[in-house]
């Protein structure tokens, strides 16, 4: 049985982390140039293209850019100085921009979130990590009570530009409180922004325009999809934060997820192709605001929605989604939504994750279930 | 084997005795000068201070069961803790209150009907702390404050504002809580991160005997001062009914976190003479006798008796006394002209930048109302 330090211990491997180190270097590289040349106005900006990166290390560069373009950004955390955090993150920034920048933090939860308000309302813009999902409790009544209602206490006049970011979800065969998805709680509360990238192209560009918010961004890095690389386009953002995507076209059922979830159902989309179905996979991003333009656009089509989660499907946020495109999609639906999501449990000893987190095959079951209607 | 030590007694900073007599106890020997460098004036408004506090509360307590306010929190018997630790800070220092330091954010410039506005139930907030002294908005919820001072005394810290030594400019960060409040987490994670970034920070606790109904005793065995101790920084036990003990405590405190010298810890020992709020009954769970006991250490009677020994006419207090009834009668008219919110601030300021629900909902709410009262015809 893995535990956690196996699923970081990746990370270490020869060839793979000496890979990403050498792509995140090529863009310290090419921004050093860029910084050198005298800025003119009328001169182009400088191309960096597209880089292969892990979802880590895209967020890493991300981190990177916020940093440098703001100086009242700081980051906060346990063990993010020297070592970089537990899944290496931040691993640099603290050499890069000094203990002031990046604050190895006392072993807090609620005084991190806590400290942050106050750093916040002296102007910084503080982009906390907890440490896994399911330590972030200690911190809720801060999260809920306080920074949430601050800006609304303040009639406007004390915005509160924090990040908190949160490794979450299954799929790393760790020990209990390290596999939770606890997002549900966070979309739930007023004045919290929630967002998940699914990939590290939008792991680079949200975590940025999270940071620039004047909104508290809960920001939740699906720890299953850290490693794996993909294109990162460092030059074009593409959508808003809070857009949802179509990530794939399909014409006989909606399928709908965020983070880790969207590599599941591109999955189940790929079996089913194979089988004679079509699905259309919409990835999220945003749980609060939900964007449900393209979500509704694609039921509009296919009449039939599938909605999973690794969370727990009880007032999830998956039940609002259902219920939602139910009002609003009543009369294109060819069948009742349906859900797909983790059992209404707690999250169980890893030996079991496979059982209960949603495969491409429960994503079937339930598509199969869906075109039965 | 050796006996451990269970005596946890600590000294306590007195410099008026509950009869008014100046009589510095031997641990107040080294604030003595900061009292003695204080004008006539300064002295005087001190009194004038306390006072404008107590009759605030009549009037408060007055709205309330009038049906004028959903709540009054009264400070009665905690004059001398909150008026002498506001009088030592600075233009340039920010106060966080936690919901009962009434005077303290007058003496900051804070319209008092601000605050009445928050327990009328008309604001979540009330003012804007750039705007009103530095004195940040009340919060709620126990202790949470504590960290929110912390983090912006590190913020004081890391932007170089502190520590340069120009008392001109140099800031710190004073915050109010309570005994109850000191078995919250956020209260020990607040003295933890304060002592780990030596921040310019100054814990006051008025320790008040009372946490709504349950004694100090069930919070702690040991003299709360002694909380600073263990983690690491200066703590003092003051007679909180003793302004200039207040005063020169908290005003000593401040100077070093300013230069510097990180942040400390002030119990301050006090009574609260009434209700926790007009919600609670305390003949329900307290003895006359202990009322009776700590009305002789009146804080204002005794810095009464005090100034007249020093030769304050008749006619100061009468004036002082008119003036806090004028103070508070003008408070109490503006309280009843406060206007009722409109229904968009329900969602104005939820969130900073737009959002789709508010402009949803609030459009939603608005036209059910008014189909309801017929305006939207």
């Amino acid at each position: 049985m893995s535990l956690a330090g196996d699923a970081i211990r990746r990370l270490d491997e020869p060839g793979t982390a000496e890979a990403q180190h050498q792509e995140v270097s090529v863009t310290n590289h090419s921004t050093a140039e860029a910084s050198a040349r005298p800025a003119q106005q009328d001169a182009e900006p400088a191309v960096r293209g597209v880089q292969t990166l892990s979802m880590a290390k895209a967020i890493t560069a991300g981190l990177r850019e916020a940093l440098r373009a703001d100086e009242k950004v700081l980051l906060m955390g346990e063990d993010i100085g020297p070592l970089g955090g537990v899944f290496r993150v931040t691993e640099g920034l603290q050499a890069e921009f000094g203990d002031r920048r990046v604050l190895d933090t006392p072993l807090a939860e609620s005084g991190i979130v806590g400290t942050a308000i106050g750093l916040a309302m002296r102007g910084y813009r503080p982009v906390i990590e907890i440490q896994f999902d399911g330590f972030i409790f200690p911190a809720f009544d801060q999260i809920t009570t306080q920074l949430s209602r601050i800006n609304l206490r303040h009639g406007g006049a004390m915005p509160m530009p924090i990040v908190i970011r949160v490794p979450y979800g299954g799929h790393i065969g760790s020990i209990e409180h390290h596999q939770e998805s606890p997002e549900a709680y966070f979309a739930h509360t007023p004045g919290l922004r929630v967002v998940s990238p699914s990939n590290p192209h939008d792991a680079y560009w949200m975590i940025q325009e999270a940071i620039a918010s004047n909104d508290p961004v809960l920001y939740f890095e699906p720890k299953s999809r850290y490693w794996p690389k993909g294109p990162v386009d460092l030059d074009h953002a593409g959508i808003p934060l809070h857009e949802s995507r179509i990530v794939r076209q399909g014409t006989d059922v909606t399928v709908v997820g965020h983070g880790a979830m969207v590599a599941t159902l591109l999955q189940a989309a790929d079996i089913a192709a194979g089988e004679g179905t079509s699905l259309e996979v919409v990835d999220l991003r945003s749980l609060s605001p939900i964007d449900y333009g393209p979500l509704l656009e694609s039921v509009h089509r296919t009449g039939r929605l599938v909605v999973a989660q690794e969370a727990y499907g009880n007032v999830s946020v998956g039940s609002e989604i259902a219920a939602t495109v139910a009002e609003r999609a009543f009369y294109s639906l060819e069948a009742p939504v349906l859900r797909v999501s983790g059992f209404d449990t707690p999250f169980p000893p890893a030996a079991l994750e496979t059982e209960y987190l949603p495969s491409p095959d429960r994503v079937l079951e339930a598509v199969d279930r869906a075109l039965a209607f | 084997m050796v006996a451990r030590e269970r005596d946890f007694t600590v000294p306590t900073v007195q410099l008026l005795t509950p009869e008014g007599q100046l009589r510095p106890s031997a641990e107040a020997e080294p604030y003595l000068h900061l009292v003695e460098a204080l004008d006539d004036a300064t002295l005087e408004q001190f009194y004038r201070d306390m006072v404008t506090s107590r009759r605030l509360d009549v009037a408060g307590a007055n709205l309330q069961r009038q049906g004028q306010l959903a709540l009054w929190v009264p400070s009665h018997g905690q004059e001398a803790a909150q008026v002498g630790s506001a009088r030592a800070s600075r233009p340039q220092d920010h106060l966080f209150p936690s919901y009962r330091e009434h005077i303290v954010g007058i003496i900051r410039g804070l319209d008092p009907v601000a605050i009445l506005s928050l327990l009328r139930g008309a604001t979540l907030g009330g003012w804007d702390p750039a705007q009103n002294g530095n004195f940040h908005l009340y919060t709620l919820v126990l202790a949470s404050q504590t960290l929110h001072a912390t983090g912006y005394a590190m913020g004081i810290q890391f932007d170089g504002a502190s520590g340069t030594g120009d008392p001109e400019t140099d800031a710190a960060v004073l915050v109010y809580y309570g005994d109850g409040s000191t078995s919250q987490g956020d209260a020990s994670e607040a003295l933890v991160f304060a002592a780990s970034y030596r921040t310019p920070e100054v814990f006051f606790v008025q320790n008040n005997q009372w946490a709504i109904s349950v004694p100090v005793s069930r919070q702690s065995p040991s003299p709360l001062a002694l909380r600073g101790t263990g983690f690491g920084m200066p703590s003092v036990q003051i007679d909180g009914n003793d302004v200039l003990a207040s005063y020169a405590v908290t005003r000593q405190s401040l100077e070093e976190a300013r230069a510097g010298e990180g942040p400390s810890f002030i119990e301050a020992v006090t009574y609260r003479m009434g209700a926790h709020t007009t919600a609670d009954d305390p003949t329900k769970y307290r003895t006359q006798d202990e009322v009776d006991l700590w009305t002789t250490r009146d804080p204002i009677t005794r810095y009464r008796a005090w100034l007249e020994g020093r030769g304050a006419s008749a006619a100061f207090f009468d004036d002082v006394d008119a003036e806090a009834q004028d103070f508070a009668a003008d408070v109490r008219r503006r309280a009843l002209e406060l206007p009722s919110p409109t229904r968009e601030t329900i969602f104005e300021h939820v969130y900073h930048e737009p959002h789709p629900l508010m402009a949803e909902q609030y459009a939603w709410l608005d036209r059910f109302e008014r189909s309801l009262d017929g305006s939207d015809a």
